[in-house]
């Protein structure tokens, strides 16, 4: 089980006098959706944007796919970047282009012969991927519903064909139904085209639905990872609080009664 | 990553036609491919996989896009590729990608309308936020304990103190300007010495306030604009509203209070310091003595000049802080709001104390104040 797509090694972040990551050591399978969680502040965006190089560190090593990412040329780093999609937790669309000009720019960015034909038809096919309407591919990202920003920034991340699938809290703000067909859409997603998913949540169900592994992050570093099971035998309190809490046994049941039903 | 090229070859297989496949098919190694199988005919295809060592969606799209509407065999495709070409398949559906085209003459005549009618009504509804600060501020002359003396200084502080700085810079710059640009006009005939009057004049009976006016727009009219429309985004003002708090006498009446009362302040100083800026530069450029100076300028400035600028100086004031607040009040939904409200409230301070300028300068001239 070597295969790490993701290698994170004695990362440290610090703001000013805050630290906010000393020593942080996390791996990432191939195929596998990863979940992490952790209290607010606990650095896990900043843990994102570490491993995607918006954030530069003071100090570790980020391999992704066996490359380090850290102190790399522009150009170099370019060839990393295409193979991983990204979806921020506000969509980000580009909201002067329409979905289908928002999933194009990264494929005219990196490969500009393509004609606008296949242009358009991948564009297609990649939002009814996404479980969007075929009405939305002219629409703005001002006419959508949050939910469909979200499915449009899905589409937008996996326009090159990506391995690797970062998301950032993405059911946040859903209600309870768009969360769970979310959900679904990531592990359908995940199965078709054998992703890996490094997935940022707060949502419990999110935890229990799709997410094989679960890193928690805590004191500063990644306190545990592991199936929920695995994460349970543990006794950390904040672990113990967060899965045994009201909600966390709430999920828990409804988990339970889907698998037996 | 390994960097095969995605090709294909065709031959004739009994009465069907070959296509077999080769390489990476993958967005990065399909190079022309997609031209290249636009050529291929025959209406019975048998499609081979078998070659093929990589393959992405847009691959398995290619490959759909090729036996789509024709009778065709796929063979030779690994498990993985199958999955790939259900997903494509499943995912052909019609979908519109260009938004409709309105024809550009209907466009224009739209926003033309648009344009208009948006005009009209912020017109009207800067009349009626106009209207809603009169009602309040009687309401609050009635009920003079609501009134707020600590956010009204505050907003002293603000509009007035900060903005003394930026307000003389800019007053001297004009003063050395005017001396500059009407001495060597004046200097044509011979009338050099007439530049004081140049200078007094212009100073206190229009630039001073029209430039503080513009200088105040863009310094408080803005800001005034920005903070109570990201306080609108936030909610805040719905939740003064809850507490039972006015945001009218919250917010917009200390606002416009405030830079009602500190406009002819400014206006004046600002008249001094242009007058200062221009009597140094005619001392050192045209050699005019500082009390020579003086003693013109009490002489050649009426004081129905400094009046007019007083008058003026407060309605400006009021008007600037107007279309601030109004504007901000008008923000609604997105951060993106607020920087077009923030400009839209610029704009129209700006523009309506140049149009009302206009006015008084007729009016003034009209009753003899000239």
């Amino acid at each position: 089980m070597a295969d790490s797509i993701i290698e994170v090694r004695g990362l440290v972040n610090t703001f000013g006098e805050q630290t906010i990551h000393q020593g942080l050591d996390l791996d990432v399978r191939r195929g596998e959706i990863l979940g992490v969680v952790g209290g607010s502040g606990t650095g896990k965006s900043v843990l994102m944007r570490s491993i995607i190089g918006l954030q530069q560190p003071q100090g570790g090593q980020v391999m992704v796919f066996g490359e380090p990412t850290l102190d790399r040329d522009e150009e170099e780093v370019k060839d990393i970047r295409r193979r991983w999609g990204i979806l921020f937790q506000g969509a980000a669309l580009f909201s002067t282009l329409t979905v289908a000009e928002n999933i194009q720019v990264p494929l005219r960015e990196y490969f500009p012969r393509i004609d606008q034909q296949l242009l358009d038809e991948i564009a297609s096919y990649k939002i009814v991927m996404s479980g969007l309407p075929g009405e939305a591919a002219p629409k703005f990202p001002s006419e959508l519903s949050g939910g469909m920003k979200k499915r449009a920034g899905i589409a937008r991340a996996l326009a090159l064909d990506p391995e690797l699938l970062f998301l950032d809290e993405p059911t946040a703000g859903l209600d309870p139904i768009g969360a769970a067909a979310f959900d679904q859409l990531i592990r359908d997603l995940r199965d078709a085209l054998g992703l890996t998913v490094f997935l940022i949540t707060h949502d419990l169900d999110t935890l229990y639905a799709i997410c094989d592994r679960i890193a928690v992050l805590a004191e500063k570093k990644v306190i545990a990872v592991g199936t929920i099971p695995e994460l349970l035998a543990l006794d950390h309190p904040w672990i113990q609080e967060y899965f045994r809490g009201p909600r966390g046994r709430a999920a828990e049941t409804t988990v339970a009664n889907n698998v037996s039903a | 990553m390994m960097s095969s090229a995605a090709d294909f070859r065709q031959s004739v297989d009994g009465d069907r036609r070959a296509v077999r496949f080769s390489g990476n098919l993958t967005l990065a190694c399909i190079s022309d491919l997609p031209k290249r199988l636009d050529e291929v005919d025959g209406t019975r295809l048998l499609v081979d996989l078998s070659q093929v060592s990589r393959m992405d969606t847009v691959g398995a799209w290619l490959v759909h896009r090729l036996v789509r509407g024709r009778e065709a065999e796929i063979v030779g495709a690994k498990e993985h590729f199958q999955v790939l070409l259900e997903q494509v398949s499943q995912a052909d559906q019609p979908v519109k990608v260009r938004p409709d085209r309105t024809p550009p003459l209907y466009r224009v005549m739209g926003q033309i309308g648009d344009a208009t009618s948006i005009a009209g009504r912020t017109l009207l509804g800067l009349l009626g936020f106009f209207g809603a600060v009169l009602v309040s501020m009687a309401a609050l002359i009635r009920n003079p304990r609501r009134f707020r003396l600590n956010a009204v200084t505050q907003q002293f502080e603000v509009v007035g103190i900060h903005s003394l700085g930026i307000v003389g810079l800019m007053s001297f710059l004009v003063g050395i300007v005017i001396a500059q640009q009407g001495a060597v006009q004046l200097r044509q005939f011979g009338a050099e010495v007439f530049t004081v009057n140049l200078i007094g004049r212009m100073s206190v009976k229009e630039l001073g306030v029209l430039m503080t006016a513009i200088m105040v727009a863009g310094r408080s009219g803005s800001a005034f604009a920005a903070q109570i429309g990201s306080m609108k985004l936030a909610e805040e003002v719905d939740a003064m509203r809850t507490i039972g708090l006015s945001p009218m006498e919250a917010l917009i009446i200390p606002r416009v209070l405030a830079t009602s009362l500190l406009m002819p302040l400014l206006g004046f100083y600002a008249a001094l310091v242009s007058i200062v800026g221009g009597g140094i530069f005619s001392w050192l450029a045209l050699d005019i003595p500082p009390v020579t100076f003086v003693q013109r300028i009490r002489e050649v400035v009426p004081i129905t000049d400094l009046y007019q600028a007083l008058i003026k100086a407060p309605v400006f004031g009021l008007i600037i802080a107007m279309a601030g607040c109004f504007q901000g009040m008008q923000v609604e939904g997105n951060a993106e709001a607020v920087g077009l409200r923030t400009t839209a409230a610029v704009v129209q301070g700006i523009f309506l104390v140049i149009v009302l300028d206009a006015f008084f300068a007729v009016f003034f001239t009209s009753i003899g104040w000239v």
